[in-house]
């Protein structure tokens, strides 16, 4: 492969090993899987969200998941920005006090309410503000839903990123982003604790 | 644009599924759009015209889900890969997800009511034990904190579950904490 393969490296899959051989039966998903993660994070056009907003948004994501080699990867990338360095900080902050369990949320009214579920709706600290600018701000209060409580989602939301200036194109890579972390995040998890479980 | 109606409970019935933010107009697509799409005929769909704004993403995420469901060369029959993608939508709360993955569920299992309970009753439906063990593994991985752990890996190793049939359950029910946030953000299911 050209490059190295980002499940693979994070999971811990040894080439030769049993579970290459397995994902390898899956060739096009662990390829398609990759190229998703290149065009997330190396994309050709970075004009409607930033490569450090990126970063930024995928640090906080992860970290919200608890720490893990995945988390600390995308630590690593923020820091490696040029503008994202000075987030690292500030997003350890938020993911601190962001960190609750999930899913929970709320179902359309009806049969369904008897399951909805109170919890934590996030919002980032008054005193982080300004340092995270009100596109990361309405960036994190929106991933934090998205990671704990999709159900809760409304056309609302849309309006409020399109407030703090996210074009319709960058709500769309950036709703992708969040949701393809929480994939592959899950990934790298099953597949570690395959891999222990068969050591 | 037609009202919307949005379903109140879980369903097996063909939902439609309405955008809050502004799909790419159909005239508009491009070479690179269509690239994106991978089926031409997804053009006449609002989700897919709305997720082709970033195309590269678009197609690698099509390409991906492709594999981890239709490729059963070997592996984790059909069935019981749709019943992870039904199962992690229930628990997440994805209606329109559920409804689909639910109807495929059925077809290729012909467990239909069974499914069905999945859908009424939840995660907690007694389905016997392979399914019961796929379901659990599903919902562990769904959860944030992730929750799967070896006592999953046992009870699919129990169900009669190889490694490369544990990695397809792993796959699909992961990739429907993909498919859940988007089809749950970007717009909603309309009866």
């Amino acid at each position: 492969m050209a490059t190295t393969d980002i499940i693979d490296t994070l999971a811990g899959i040894e080439p030769g090993s049993a579970l290459d051989a397995i994902r390898a039966r899956r060739l096009q998903a662990r390829e398609n899987a990759q190229k998703s993660y290149l065009s997330l994070f190396e994309p050709i056009d970075a004009g409607d969200f930033s490569l450090a907003e990126r970063a930024a948004v995928a640090a906080f994501v992860t970290g919200l998941h608890g720490e893990s080699p995945i988390a600390a990867f995308y630590r690593e990338k923020l820091a490696a920005n040029a503008d994202g360095a000075a987030l690292v900080e500030p997003i350890k902050a938020e993911i601190e006090r962001g960190k609750t369990s999930g899913p929970y949320g709320t179902f359309p009214a009806g049969p369904l309410s008897v399951e909805n579920k109170a919890g934590l709706i996030y919002r980032v600290s008054p005193e982080r503000k300004s340092v995270l600018g009100a596109r990361l701000v309405a960036a994190l209060e929106h991933a934090h839903l998205l990671v704990f409580r999709p159900r809760d989602a409304a056309s609302a939301d849309m309006k409020a990123l399109l407030a703090a200036g996210w074009s319709t194109t960058g709500i769309v890579t950036f709703s992708q982003l969040v949701a393809f972390l929480s994939f592959q995040v899950r990934v790298v998890s099953g597949l570690r604790t395959l891999a222990a479980a068969s050591a | 644009m037609s009202t919307v109606n949005p379903p109140v409970v879980f369903t097996q019935d063909e939902l439609g599924w309405v955008s809050w933010i502004d799909p790419l107009p159909e005239a508009e697509l491009t070479e690179r759009h269509f690239a994106g799409l991978v089926d031409r005929a997804r053009a006449k769909s609002e989700y897919f015209r709305l997720l082709v704004r970033d195309p590269e993403v678009l197609e690698a995420r099509t390409k991906t889900d492709k594999d981890i469901f239709y490729n059963v060369a070997d592996g984790l029959p059909r069935a019981e890969r749709e019943l992870a993608a039904a199962a992690t939508s229930r628990y997440n709360g994805c209606i329109y997800c559920a409804s689909v993955h639910a109807r495929f569920a059925s077809t290729y299992s012909k467990r239909r009511d069974d499914v069905q309970r999945l859908l009424d009753e939840g995660v907690g439906a007694d389905l016997g034990e392979r399914w019961n063990a796929v379901v659990k593994a599903s919902v562990a991985l769904a959860g944030t904190p992730i929750a799967f752990g070896p006592d999953n890996i046992a009870e699919l190793r129990r169900a009669g579950l190889d490694d490369a049939e544990i990695v397809d359950v792993i796959n699909g029910a992961s990739f429907f904490n993909w498919a859940n946030r988007l089809m749950l953000s970007l717009g909603e299911p309309s009866k």
